[in-house]
């Protein structure tokens, strides 16, 4: 139809100024449909966020307003027993900030390691061989990791430090494998920073005599430094959303303590093993996860934030 | 101290404490190295020792108690036939019957028969007037119109019925292998009648029989069904989405306009969010607020007492689709933002309209990496435990999902299921479970490494 159009002779009335003018004109219904389809689609992600901020806060509102909650307890009690009525996030919120600490205490030296080895020493084959395995590392289902944790982690600490100091259900166990779980990450994200430090700064380093580790200590990893912290940045809100290997491994139940060796409940594992249950709606249950997933939702966007802002603040501009 | 020394000239080391300074250095160089490597070699270490633990419990030795022993039945068949048979499977459908009718009660063999009988031409636990009147009823059995039960099918029924074997207790492969001699001893001691077989937990059986109770008998067929229904909703939701959300972003998304800059760090902040908070979200909106819709009502496509007031098929669907949304829209934007910009000119300059460029030279172009993509964050999604979790996964099904509003389970949930079960023998088929779940991810993932290294191949032929 449009070629029709534009191979038609042009009418003499017309020069070719005006016949421009009338091509450019031409509202093209379809194309501006389309755009409009395209735009909705990018809407639906704007509309998830307000969905998720919206139901969060009207069941956490719900649960605030209920008569046996109070908002003071709630952020300074550590007890959470809610067939007493007692709702202290604290039990929950220090095993979640345990297993996140354990986590980190992996996840940090061996991912960024593995990420200064990957980037400075090797050799373009060996690369080639081990970024398909942490892709794969990465690719492992949760539930999987969490299965490691009960049937090898936990047997493992229970042998080193005895049957009877370390409980079937612990926070170290499940902590190291969320630490297992997000090496990956801190690699690839780390790796990234260092990969992009220019190489004239590594030249100019090698060139005043410095060894390669020199090199890499001293010069490479503190131009990356915005990079790499951005990504323990993300990596910590990620151990601390990560939900199905402490509901395997850590235990159930709330339990305010410090002990790694011992069961604990952190926020993830608590909301699962509620709902997992027959949750009736509109129960003080049911409004108490909401209330600890607002929480969660706001921790985790905090993080990331702040990573964002780090890379974006602090970033060295080389060239 | 050494610090100060090297930054200051007057005082830099010469000759022989120079050599060892250096020598110094270098064997720290080389520590690092080592160091470092040992911090790589970690990750390989822990992937084969993840791999090897679940091979570890998915294999091994089992003492096997029977009710009936399999042996008992044979012998008594080949004294009284003056036959051979090595085992049960061997026997001869008759002899098969023989012993249910000897061995099961009535009523059971009847509800047995009405499923689907025994002979074509004869009746072995029913009322032959009875029958015909249960045939010609309103609702017929099952068994008046299926053909005759195979002989397997009837070793299989004497299996369940009568030899009944259950696992008292098994062991792990590795154990199986090296300690067998003291496993022997052990099972002698302790289950005296029991018998002791190397048993693969996971086989064929087990991916195709539906869940069960009793752990030698479950099996993943409804489990990976469920995935794959759930999957395919996520899938025809996310990827239109996804990639039409992209294609605005790259496209036609003026970056000056605040609302564009919105929606871009929106969909960067989307992809942070845990996703045990997508649970919540599906558990608010599509199981409870859109329950109308999510069970089929609205639709009138209710079968009583099957549905899951909206804790379906097309629930989970939908909110896995949410959460793997941000990671299609994010890659299939960097697959299209690398398709070079002198072919969306050329195409523009030729007098093709904006979507006539996109359709017919940017996307195809960008295809191979949106797919790449796209299947990596459906092995994610397939992997998701904790939202289905939250929005409430039946876990025990043993009916298979049938459509969009059945209920439903899937394989991370067996997993998680079995896993928290305090009998060991469920943490065999655990292990099993996971070996089915695994397969299927590096399936899935084996097709995006070819896909992108074929299209490597063909960018590299371009240039």
């Amino acid at each position: 139809m449009e070629s029709d159009t534009v191979l038609r002779p042009l009418p003499r009335s017309m020069d070719a100024t005006s016949t421009e003018k009338a091509l450019a004109k031409r509202p093209r219904i379809g194309e501006t449909i389309i755009e409009g389809l395209l735009f909705l689609a990018g809407v639906v992600s704007i509309l998830t966020t307000i969905g998720i901020v919206w139901v969060l806060a009207s069941q956490a509102l719900l649960f605030f307003t209920t008569e046996e909650v109070s908002i003071i307890k709630f952020f300074t009690g550590t007890e959470w027993i809610p067939a007493l009525g007692q709702f202290g996030i604290w039990s929950l919120v220090t095993a979640t900030l345990m297993i996140s600490a354990i986590a980190m205490l992996v996840a940090l030296p061996a991912g960024l390691a593995t990420a200064i080895y990957l980037s400075e020493y090797a050799s373009p084959r060996t690369r080639g061989t081990l970024k398909p395995i942490l892709e794969v590392l990465a690719g492992i289902p949760t539930v999987v990791y969490g299965y490691f944790a009960l049937t090898f982690m936990t047997p493992l600490l229970r042998q080193i430090f005895g049957v009877d100091n370390v409980q079937v259900f612990n926070t170290a166990s499940a902590g190291m494998v969320v630490g297992i779980l997000i090496i990956p990450m801190v690699t690839s994200l780390s790796e990234d920073a260092l990969h992009s430090v220019p190489n004239s700064l590594r030249q100019a380093a090698y060139g005043l005599g410095a060894t390669k580790l020199e090199t890499a200590i001293r010069v490479v990893v503190p131009a990356a430094l915005s990079g790499i912290t951005a990504a323990f940045v993300v990596a910590i809100s990620r151990a601390i959303g990560e939900t199905m290997i402490v509901a395997i491994a850590a235990g159930a139940g709330p339990k305010f303590t410090f002990n790694p060796f011992e069961s604990a409940e952190t926020m993830t594992g608590h909301i699962v093993r509620i709902s997992g249950g027959d949750l009736s709606y509109d129960s003080i249950d049911y409004n108490s996860i909401f209330a600890i997933g607002l929480l969660l939702f706001l921790i985790t966007l905090v993080l990331n934030v702040i990573s964002r802002f780090i890379v974006g603040r602090f970033r060295e501009e080389y060239e | 101290m050494s610090e100060k020394i090297e930054r200051d000239p007057e005082n830099y080391p010469t000759g022989a404490a120079q050599q060892s300074q250096i020598a110094k250095r270098h064997r720290t160089g080389s520590l690092g190295r080592t160091l470092f490597l040992l911090a790589t070699a970690s990750a390989v270490i822990v992937l084969t020792v993840l791999l090897l633990t679940i091979i570890n419990q998915s294999f091994g030795l089992t003492a096997v108690q029977s009710e009936v022993p399999e042996e008992v039945l044979v012998q008594r068949y080949n004294d009284e036939q003056k036959q051979s048979a090595p085992d049960l499977d061997s026997l001869p459908k008759p002899a098969l019957v023989a012993i249910l009718q000897e061995q099961i009660s009535r009523g059971l063999g009847r509800r047995l028969e009405r499923d689907q009988r025994f002979f074509e031409d004869q009746l072995v636990f029913e009322d032959p007037v009875l029958w015909q009147e249960v045939c010609a009823s309103a609702e017929p059995s099952a068994g008046c119109t299926l053909p005759a039960r195979s002989q397997e099918n009837v070793v299989a029924l004497v299996q369940e019925r009568v030899v009944v074997p259950t696992v008292v207790e098994s062991w792990f492969l590795f154990d199986s292998i090296f300690n067998r001699e003291e496993i022997i001893l052990e099972a002698a001691e302790k289950y005296p009648d029991a018998e002791l077989v190397f048993r693969s937990w996971m086989t064929g059986e087990f991916v195709a029989s539906p869940q069960s109770s009793t752990p030698e008998l479950a099996g993943v067929r409804t489990a990976l069904l469920g995935t794959l229904w759930v999957i395919a909703i996520t899938m025809i939701v996310a990827f239109p989405l996804g990639v039409g959300a992209a294609i605005y972003l790259e496209e036609y998304a003026d970056q000056e306009k605040w609302y564009n800059r919105v929606i871009q760090t929106n969909i960067n902040n989307l992809a942070g969010v845990p996703s045990i908070i997508y649970g919540m979200l599906g558990l608010a909106i599509f199981v409870r607020a859109l329950e109308s819709i999510t069970s089929g009502a609205a639709f009138g496509v209710v079968d009583a007492g099957k549905t899951a007031n909206g804790r379906t098929v097309l629930a989970a669907g939908l909110t896995l689709a949410l959460l793997i949304l941000p990671i299609i829209i994010i890659s299939s934007q960097e697959s299209i933002r690398a398709v070079p910009s002198s072919l969306r000119k050329a195409s523009l300059g030729l007098g093709a309209t904006r979507w006539q460029t996109i359709w017919n030279h940017v996307l195809p172009n960008a295809l191979p990496g949106i797919l790449t993509g796209t299947i990596l964050s459906m092995s994610r999604a397939i992997g998701e435990t904790a939202p289905l979790v939250v929005i409430g996964a039946s876990t025990f099904i043993t009916v298979d999902p049938s459509g969009p509003f059945s209920k439903f389970t899937v394989l991370p949930i067996q997993i998680f299921q079995w896993t928290t079960r305090p009998q060991s023998v469920f943490r065999n088929i655990a292990a099993a479970a996971i070996i089915v779940l695994l397969i299927l991810l590096v399936l899935l993932n084996a097709t995006a490494v070819y896909m992108r290294n074929r299209s490597a191949k063909k960018q590299g032929q371009l240039s």
